[in-house]
């Protein structure tokens, strides 16, 4: 099969910039499933929230949309610890996150999608914002603004929660409580509360993948499913709550799904995301890059 | 063994009361809902062997299901004159051997990758499904319904209703009596403690396996009457959420515990969202299985069979000490 030169160099830089986008997507996901153990996997639903609060505020009010995104994060803090809180007093005291835990999750991911068809119907909705459209042109090769801004975006949040977690006392704290919640007790500090400040970090973080979602592509309800296999991919991959394996696996993940999805066609990608995920798995659990 | 055949005698008798009293009715409706019902109870059940018994949690119901129904799809193409239990043998089987493949690929890891895993089962086969051509691919596959009844003299409906009813009696026996067999105890062992279990001589990973197999293969046999059921059928609808979340929400608020819970909460599940599609709206009903789902295992973790159940206490060590 001939391959275009052009094609390949273009097919790989937009696979690079939709990988720094899964980045931010998956940060989420990092820091609750990774780092506490919590299988939210309802987070995909919460980043659909995130587009559309963002939606309303571009639609609406006129605001940029990620620059609302970044305004609305302590709302979704907020959304994160109350949900964080209900969990922690059903299931983590109760020693039962297994089943139960995980149908709450599958609930809330369902009771989300269903309430935004409800409120906005199935119909797919954009955002407007000036760099959503011109390219800045290299050579060959295309680099649309709808794709750098988000990469952009996305590795700044995924930079400064690698310098929360690294420097402050409750980022430490966050990284304690991951590897062992018993000592961080005997340090006199509540892991409960801890987890709650980190859950509700890992659901601010759906505000601004949100936004950065509805620039790239146009947004309906259901499409929070396609994404619960490529984060959990990803984070799987990058050797659960690790940023750098992260941005590193989503990396990866978006190269080979922009390459499928040039040579193959873009109904065959879906699967790449998800063989990957299964092939992980089943040869090497501990991720690619994971220490364990 | 004496109580299972006094008890398969016994669910035979509430079948064949269950027909009659459709028939008494006289609506083709009542077959059409009933339907709906009697296949979530089938696969309630089935997803109950596993996460009931075993507690893995499996968000892949669609997949199973779907493939059975796009087995019966590709049947149909090919030899049309198979009969319907044939060709639900055929797509339990399919369904069977993909639950092994996949419990084989991860359930040596711990139980939430297993459920992750499922979920991206049901991505990968939706895709393969949509991009099969001979199947109908995305744009759909048409199934013209028989008629009538091969057997006996009625409407194909009441064929389907009568199968799906049989095999609804077939899986709650088949459940029943593995609760109180040693595959039920070795089941309840990996459930409550799975390291535990393994040091005593347990023979965990075989005991998963042949649960994920019997739950796949039961789930499959549960989708291949669908093609007749809906005559069209695309990857969209046969791989449906709902499905996946009808599956774990009946048996969490009938109580997974015992093989009662599952037909418990199928019955009055399913019977609600049929009148609720019916009177409100359909997304309306699916809501309310989501909002009934959280409420329950925040609520009622043992589901409604707990509430009529002494209340001991199991020994549980409390969390982080």
């Amino acid at each position: 099969m001939y391959i275009s030169f052009d094609l390949l160099s273009n097919a790989l830089v937009s696979g690079l910039l939709l990988g720094g986008f899964y980045a931010a997507v998956t940060i989420g996901i990092s820091i609750s499933f990774g780092m506490l153990d919590i299988v939210n996997i309802a987070h995909p639903a919460f980043i659909i929230l995130g587009s559309y609060t963002a939606y309303i505020a571009n639609s609406v009010f006129g605001f940029d949309p990620i620059l609302s995104s970044i305004v609305l994060m302590p709302a979704f803090y907020l959304l994160g610890v109350a949900i964080y809180y209900i969990y922690d007093i059903s299931f983590e005291r109760r020693g039962d996150t297994s089943i139960r835990g995980l149908a709450f999750f599958f609930g809330l991911l369902f009771i989300t999608e269903v309430t935004l068809v409800l409120v906005f119907g199935v119909d797919y909705r954009l955002v407007d914002a000036p760099y959503i459209g011109p390219s800045i042109h290299l050579g060959v090769v295309d680099l649309p603004l709808r794709l750098l801004i988000p990469f952009m975006v996305s590795m700044a949040l995924v930079g400064g929660l690698q310098l929360y977690i690294s420097r402050t006392f409750i980022g430490r704290a966050i990284q304690a409580v991951a590897q062992d919640p018993s000592a961080l007790r005997l340090m006199a500090a509540d892991p409960s509360r801890i987890k709650q400040i980190a859950f509700g970090l890992s659901i601010a973080t759906a505000s601004v993948a949100g936004a950065i979602l509805i620039i790239i592509q146009p947004v309906e309800p259901s499409i929070a499913r396609d994404y619960i296999g490529r984060i959990f991919a990803i984070c799987v991959m990058g050797g659960l709550g690790s940023f750098g394996g992260t941005v590193l696996a989503a990396i990866i993940l978006g190269i080979m799904e922009s390459l499928t999805s040039t040579f193959y066609g873009p109904s065959w990608s879906p699967a790449v995301a998800f063989g990957f995920l299964l092939l992980t798995l089943a040869v090497r659990p501990a991720g690619l890059f994971g220490r364990r | 063994m004496n109580g299972n055949i006094r008890f398969g005698i016994l669910s035979l008798i509430v079948a064949a009361a269950t027909f009659a009293v459709a028939l008494l009715i006289g609506n083709a409706y009542v077959f059409f809902a009933g339907y709906v019902v009697l296949q979530y109870i089938v696969l309630a059940t089935a997803w109950n062997i596993l996460g009931g018994f075993t507690g893995y949690v499996n968000f892949g119901t669609a997949a199973f299901f779907a493939l059975g129904a796009y087995s019966t799809v590709l049947l149909h193409k090919t030899v049309p004159m198979l009969p319907l239990p044939v060709m639900m043998a055929v797509g339990g089987l399919i369904s069977g051997l993909v639950g092994l493949g996949m419990g084989y690929l991860t359930l040596r890891l711990k139980g939430t990758f297993f459920s992750i895993a499922t979920l991206a089962m049901a991505v990968v086969a939706q895709t393969l499904i949509t991009n099969w051509n001979f199947v109908g691919g995305s744009r759909g596959a048409y199934i013209i319904r028989p008629s009538v009844s091969p057997i006996f003299t009625g409407d194909y409906i009441q064929y389907l209703f009568v199968v799906m009813l049989l095999l609804s009696v077939i899986s709650v026996l088949i459940a029943r009596s593995i609760q109180h067999s040693k595959l039920g105890y070795g089941f309840a062992a990996i459930r409550d403690d799975e390291v535990a279990a393994e040091a005593t001589g347990v023979p965990t990973l075989k005991l998963k396996l042949i649960a994920t197999a019997l739950s796949g293969a039961l789930m499959g046999m549960a989708g291949a009457p669908l093609p007749y059921y809906v005559t069209y059928l695309d990857p969209a609808s046969g791989f449906s959420l709902s499905y996946a979340v009808n599956t774990i929400a009946m048996p969490l608020i009938g109580g997974t515990a015992t093989w009662l819970g599952p037909v418990i909460g199928a019955v009055l599940l399913a019977t609600l969202q049929q009148v609720a599609t019916v009177t409100i709206s359909s997304a309306l009903s699916l809501l309310l299985v989501g909002v009934l789902l959280v409420v329950f295992v925040i609520a009622a973790p043992k589901g409604i069979v707990g509430w009529f159940s002494p209340r001991i206490q199991p020994n549980r060590p409390s969390p982080a000490e």
